[in-house]
């Protein structure tokens, strides 16, 4: 321990941080998730508190279907992750269409869904302190989804262009790790507003 | 002879200058702090809303714990203050240092868990006084004698109910005086008919805010017959700092008559008939109640005893004929931005309606 | 094998410009460039000209309210001017100004060549500028600058149901609202940006523990703006959804709770407040060590402490709803949290003394404005004990009181440990050295305005004056405070005034200040000042947490205290 200079520096000591992809969006999912826990509060806040119907219970109905389309498609995309590593481009894009496909039906229900709603129903987001909260909620949810979902496709693409290949595999891996909250957050407007707000 | 002695004279003064002097401003000195106290005192006493000069029960416990929280805080003040200027000045860079860095220091373990625990300690001192405050005051038993008022802010003025008593009020708060020994406190029970508001009368007891669709309650007992003064304290819309409290302590006799005044119908002098006629016939009806007639409109404030009020507009103007007529011609004369439109009547029918208003007692 | 760059070797200098010199290069360059240091000088000329036009209207308050019943300025035009001076200072002066620095120090600080996302960098500035321009807009939108066009009036923090369209027609919140929207897009990119900055490109041998301190108190308060500043944006989309689509959140004639807004606000409000103030703590962490020429005392707990005061602060929101008819266990659960803070601030205040302690302390510009900054900190952190107890807060809150603590803290101690860092850093940005003896004016000018003005902001509080009042009544007894007040602003102005001076002829006629002016001991000083666009000529190792100290002083290394 004499001079600093001196000091023996591993130069072979490994210099290992974590990806910046993976940090960021983990930083992403950080912010995301405090925007929905407070959609979420004060989803749980107004619950019964409408001075008007329709309440919850008279027209909200279980999206049982959707919801596994939903759950099944964040295995589709860990497989196409999966995959793109082992450098099996094509099994990955078929992995990958799989997930825009399953995604793509829990938009069209979630629509068939609003459209029931609103012109059956009559239930608007004007409606009452219900009508707000929910399609801010589930609206917000949704367009998540189709964030990821156009982010997926342009992957997709990319892939059947063939610009794609293993080294992409952390880039994809990021993505699926958004697709995975996406996901997470379902669970948990999925048990508020369908089975606890019910 | 006499040069000498003029000289004695001259040394002895000039012995005594610095001494003079320094009497002189030591007096002065004294004279300048006693003055600026003085001052302070004169100037912090002067105010009617000084929250350190209590008149009952909330204002006063809230001002016992000020004074423990300041005593405490002027400590650690003074101790940290002083530390800072002793460091400063003691280990300032002289130009006699030498070009050497001082020795480097890199931690103590010992005086940081010194330094961690001695403010632990006092935050729990801290926090215990207020605690006990905040139950005592929040949770205090409620005498049967207490009277309840409701009172509703609205954008720039106070709407005061009495549902027992069925008097409907606005913008002076009459409350009976508090006998400590036989308490008649007020309670208030808060809200909103539009925005946020705040409900402050510094003497009386700290601010509760009057919040749309929340129900709040808080409680006052002026132990001093008198009139006590606050504002609103939630920034509410562009008259916000026109949105004044009056709170008259009226002693029982007082109080008493005051509430038989209020449960009577205004009188109706034959002389401002013509005046009650415009009133009645014009928008006046749509925003403003006069009770026994077929004014019913809940907007504005109930006039149905505006005449026996000192003020009008929130306590933001004296209540006499000139301003009257003046605030009815157009109250942004006084309050703009105010929610009542200017009237535009013509200068017959203006004199009549303030006429009219003058009889409401 | 031994990578360390010496002090003197990099010191070259930047490769000649490929630009022209026509103007339109020059600003090309400077709106396209993705570099952290153009982006940084840019937010920080940013917030200088927001903080001019927010002291301005800051100014205009204080001519309305010098004299009892002023009609210098109408009650809504005042209304406008406080909600715009604290949303601009809030939004587009401290937060700008704070990422300003971050950026442009932290990849230096750490050896790195560029923020992890330069790209999103760019992006989070522009959408930044672009909201402080949309708020502003708003005066000439609407009605036009006559009449104060639709400037938003609901305050800073727009409490509910206010913002509502039946209290607030016409589109001035809409412009507060999108403003505040699109400026925390903004900061939560540049959080992010740091975040992902300090966890995956420090240079070899930068392990956590050896990160300047500055640079870890960045990434503390990176942590807390994901947490916080989030909520906002979601509150501020509901207040989209009820103005534009028709919905209820916030609205109480349908069932809507105004008490909602008061939560969700300061669960942002509050860890902003810490956000603001961090970074303060960041540069005073690095200037007193140097200026009292010795390490900074006890880097683990100021470390802790950093942390504690970033967890606490997110459970104290409701100290500023202690009237808003809160039970008394929610009064005493957020006084004590509240008060706790308290315990790591502390921590940091003696640590600062501490550092100073037996050290060699040159009164250099940065370092007094450094002290002036402690002493106005311990202040303002007593005042927010005061209002910390719920029944003091009774009365105090709401009052000028309250304007006077928060002014002491973001006045004299970030605006201080602003200027501070200007003093401090400049040469690094520019390669030269602000003026000494106008920097001396400055702080004692600004000194003086300082404590008039806020010292003698307390007493109107306490004899019961409100806040946000566009006049008072004469016979309260408020008047003369209120003149002593304005009177201060007076000051403040000419010194602020001569600060700009002083920042503009300084770049042209400053001394030259070489690498390392002041003798420091971090990364940043190892380099050209300004740094070359790629920072280091050779991505340096370090050894310990003052790189520079180990080369200057080899015979008593830090490397044998870790
Ligand atoms: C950067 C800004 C900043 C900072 C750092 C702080 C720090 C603190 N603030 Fe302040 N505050 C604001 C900015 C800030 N505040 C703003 C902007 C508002 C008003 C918003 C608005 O309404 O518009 C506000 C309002 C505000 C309120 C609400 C008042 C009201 O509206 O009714 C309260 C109440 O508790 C409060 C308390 C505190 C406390 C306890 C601290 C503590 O963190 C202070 C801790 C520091 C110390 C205590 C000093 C050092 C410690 C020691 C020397 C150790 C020994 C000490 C003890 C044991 C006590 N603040
Ligand atoms: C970083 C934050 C910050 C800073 C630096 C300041 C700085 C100042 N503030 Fe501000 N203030 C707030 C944040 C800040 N404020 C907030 C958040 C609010 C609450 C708003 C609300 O209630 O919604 C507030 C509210 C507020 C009020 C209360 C208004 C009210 O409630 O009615 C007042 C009143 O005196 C005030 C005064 C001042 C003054 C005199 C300064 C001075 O220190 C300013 C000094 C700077 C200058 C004076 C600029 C220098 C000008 C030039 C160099 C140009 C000169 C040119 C010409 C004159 C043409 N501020
Ligand atoms: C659109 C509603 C509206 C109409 C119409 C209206 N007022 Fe008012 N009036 C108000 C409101 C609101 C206030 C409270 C103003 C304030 O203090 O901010 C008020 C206040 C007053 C006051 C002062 C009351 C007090 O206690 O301070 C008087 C007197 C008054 N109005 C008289 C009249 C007369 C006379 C007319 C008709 C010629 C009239 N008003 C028409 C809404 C109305
Ligand atoms: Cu009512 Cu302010
Ligand atoms: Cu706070």
């Amino acid at each position: 321990m004499s001079t600093a200079v001196a000091v023996a520096h591993q130069a072979n000591e490994e210099w290992r941080q974590p990806s910046r992809g993976i940090v960021g969006m983990a930083c992403l999912i950080a912010a995301e998730s405090a925007i929905f826990i407070i959609f979420v509060v004060a989803y749980i806040f107004y619950t019964g508190k409408s001075l008007t119907g329709p309440t919850p219970r008279e027209v909200l109905e279980l999206p049982i279907f959707s919801t596994i389309c939903l759950l099944s498609s964040s295995i589709t995309v860990h497989f196409a992750v999966h995959e793109l590593r082992a450098s099996k481009v094509r099994l990955s894009a078929w992995w990958l269409a799989a997930t825009v496909l399953l995604g793509s039906i829990f938009i069209a229900s979630t629509a068939a869904e609003w459209y029931k709603l609103i012109y059956h129903d009559g239930l608007t987001i004007r409606t009452n302190l219900f009508g707000t909260t929910f399609y801010s909620l589930v609206g917000l949810h949704a367009s998540h989804v189709i964030a990821g979902l156009i982010m997926l496709g342009l992957a997709l693409i990319f892939t059947l262009m063939g610009k794609v290949n293993q080294s992409h595999a952390e880039r994809l891996e990021v993505l699926s790790i958004y697709w995975h909250f996406v996901d997470a957050v379902w669970v948990v407007v999925f048990t508020v507003v369908y089975i606890l707000g019910r | 002879m006499s040069l000498c002695m003029n000289q004695a004279v001259v040394k002895g003064l000039m012995a005594c200058a610095p001494l003079a002097h320094a009497s002189q401003f030591a007096q002065s000195a004294r004279h300048g702090a006693l003055g600026l106290s003085n001052f302070l005192a004169l100037q912090l006493g002067q105010s009617s809303t000084s929250i350190f000069a209590p008149e009952g029960t909330p204002a006063r416990s809230i001002f016992g714990l000020s004074m423990l929280v300041l005593a405490i805080c002027a400590t650690i003040f003074v101790v940290v203050a002083g530390l800072l200027l002793f460091t400063v000045i003691r280990y300032r860079h002289r130009p006699s240092d030498s070009d050497r860095e001082p020795p480097q220091i890199y931690g103590s373990n010992q005086v940081e868990l010194s330094w961690t625990v001695i403010p632990v300690l006092i935050i729990v001192v801290l926090f215990l006084a207020t605690a006990r405050i905040i139950f005592t005051t929040q949770q205090a038993p409620r005498p049967k004698a207490a009277l309840n008022v409701v009172v509703i802010g609205h954008q720039y003025w106070w709407e005061y109910r009495y549902p027992k008593l069925g008097i409907v009020t606005a913008n002076e708060l009459h409350v009976p005086v508090s006998d400590p020994s036989n308490p008649t406190p007020t309670y208030l029970t808060m809200s909103s008919a539009d925005t946020d508001h705040s409900f402050w009368v510094p003497v009386l007891a700290g601010k509760m805010d009057v919040i749309p669709n929340k129900i709040n309650t808080m409680w006052i007992d002026p132990d001093k017959p008198g009139l006590y003064l606050g504002q609103c304290a939630q920034y509410c819309g562009a008259q916000h700092a026109k949105m004044l409290i009056r709170v008259y302590a009226d002693t029982p006799a007082e109080f008493a008559a005051w509430i038989k005044d209020q449960q009577h119908p205004a009188l109706q002098a034959a002389s401002a008939s013509e005046g009650r006629t415009v009133f009645l016939s014009n928008a006046c009806v749509n925003c403003h109640t006069v009770s026994g007639t077929a004014a019913h409109g809940t907007f504005g404030p109930d006039l149905s005893h505006l005449a026996s009020r000192a003020t009008i507009a929130s306590g933001a103007v004296p209540l006499n004929q000139q301003n009257l007529r003046a605030f009815i011609d157009d109250p942004a004369n006084f309050k703009p931005g105010a929610l009542m439109p200017a009237m535009h009547l013509s200068n017959h029918d203006l004199d009549a309606v303030t006429q009219y208003l003058m009889t409401l007692r | 094998m031994v990578t360390q760059t010496p002090v003197t070797s990099i010191a070259g200098h930047a490769p000649a410009s490929q630009h022209g010199s026509r103007a339109f290069d020059v600003v090309y360059d400077w709106i396209t460039t993705v570099d952290h240091k153009k982006i940084g000088i840019m937010y920080i000329v940013y917030a200088l000209i927001f903080l001019v036009i927010a002291g301005i209207e800051a100014l205009l308050m204080r001519v309305q309210l010098a004299v009892p019943n002023n009609t210098f300025v109408s009650p809504q035009s005042f209304n406008r001017l406080f909600t715009m001076h604290g949303t601009t200072m809030v939004f587009f002066v401290g937060m700008p100004i704070l990422f300003g620095f971050g950026n442009y120090l932290i990849p230096l600080m750490i050896g790195a060549r560029d923020m992890a996302f330069p790209r999103l960098n760019a992006f989070s500035f522009w959408i930044s500028a672009f909201s402080g321009f949309l708020l502003y807009f708003s005066y000439f939108a609407g009605s036009g600058l006559y009449g104060a066009g639709t400037a938003p009036d609901v305050g800073w923090f727009a409490y509910a149901p206010l913002t509502a369209r039946v209290f607030s027609p016409g589109h001035s919140t809409d412009y507060w609202t999108l403003s505040v929207l699109l400026s925390s897009i903004g900061s939560l990119g540049t959080a992010l940006n740091i975040v992902a900055t300090t966890l995956s490109m420090r240079c070899p041998g930068m392990k956590l523990s050896r990160m300047p301190l500055l640079v870890w108190l960045y990434f503390v308060t990176s942590c807390i703006a994901f947490i916080a500043i989030s909520p906002l944006s979601a509150a501020q989309i509901m207040l989209v959804i009820d103005r534009y689509l028709g919905g209820h959140f916030f609205d109480t004639q349908a069932g809507g709770s105004a008490v909602l807004w008061m939560h969700f606000f300061w669960i942002f409000g509050h860890p902003e407040v810490y956000i603001l103030v961090l970074p303060a703590f960041a540069f005073a962490n690095e200037i007193i060590p140097v200026f009292s020429r010795k390490a900074i005392f006890g880097y683990p707990a100021m470390v802790s402490a950093t942390v504690g005061i970033g967890f606490i602060s997110m459970g104290v929101w409701a100290h500023h709803m202690f009237t808003v008819g809160l039970g008394p266990g929610a009064n005493a659960f957020f006084t004590l949290a509240t008060m706790v803070i308290a315990v790591p601030t502390g921590i940091k205040i003696f640590n600062w003394l501490a550092t100073m302690w037996g050290g060699n302390i040159h009164f250099s510009t940065p370092m007094i404005f450094s002290i002036g900054f402690l002493f106005q900190f311990l202040v303002a952190g007593l005042t927010g004990v005061m209002l910390a107890a719920a029944p003091f807060d009774w009365q105090l809150g709401n009052s000028y009181f309250v304007v006077a603590h928060f002014h002491y803290v973001l006045v004299g101690a970030i605006l201080f440990m602003i200027f501070a860092a200007f003093y401090y850093w400049y040469p690094k940005m520019t390669g030269r050295m602000l003026s000494e003896r106008l920097g001396k004016w400055h702080f004692w000018l600004f000194v003086i305005g300082f404590h008039l003005t806020f010292d003698f902001m307390h007493i109107p509080g306490i004899l019961g004056m409100p806040r946000r009042i566009y006049t008072y009544e004469a016979d309260r007894g408020w008047a003369i405070w209120n003149m002593i007040v304005s009177s201060g602003a007076i000051f403040q102005t000419i010194a602020t005034l001569i600060f700009v001076y002083n920042l503009v002829v300084s770049y042209f006629k400053g001394a030259v200040a070489g690498p390392d002016p002041w003798d420091a001991w971090t990364l940043e000083w190892s380099t050209s000042s300004p740094p070359p666009s790629y920072n280091f000529a050779k991505t340096p190792t370090v050894e310990s947490r003052r790189p520079l100290w180990d080369l200057k002083h080899p015979e008593e290394p830090d490397t044998q205290y870790e």
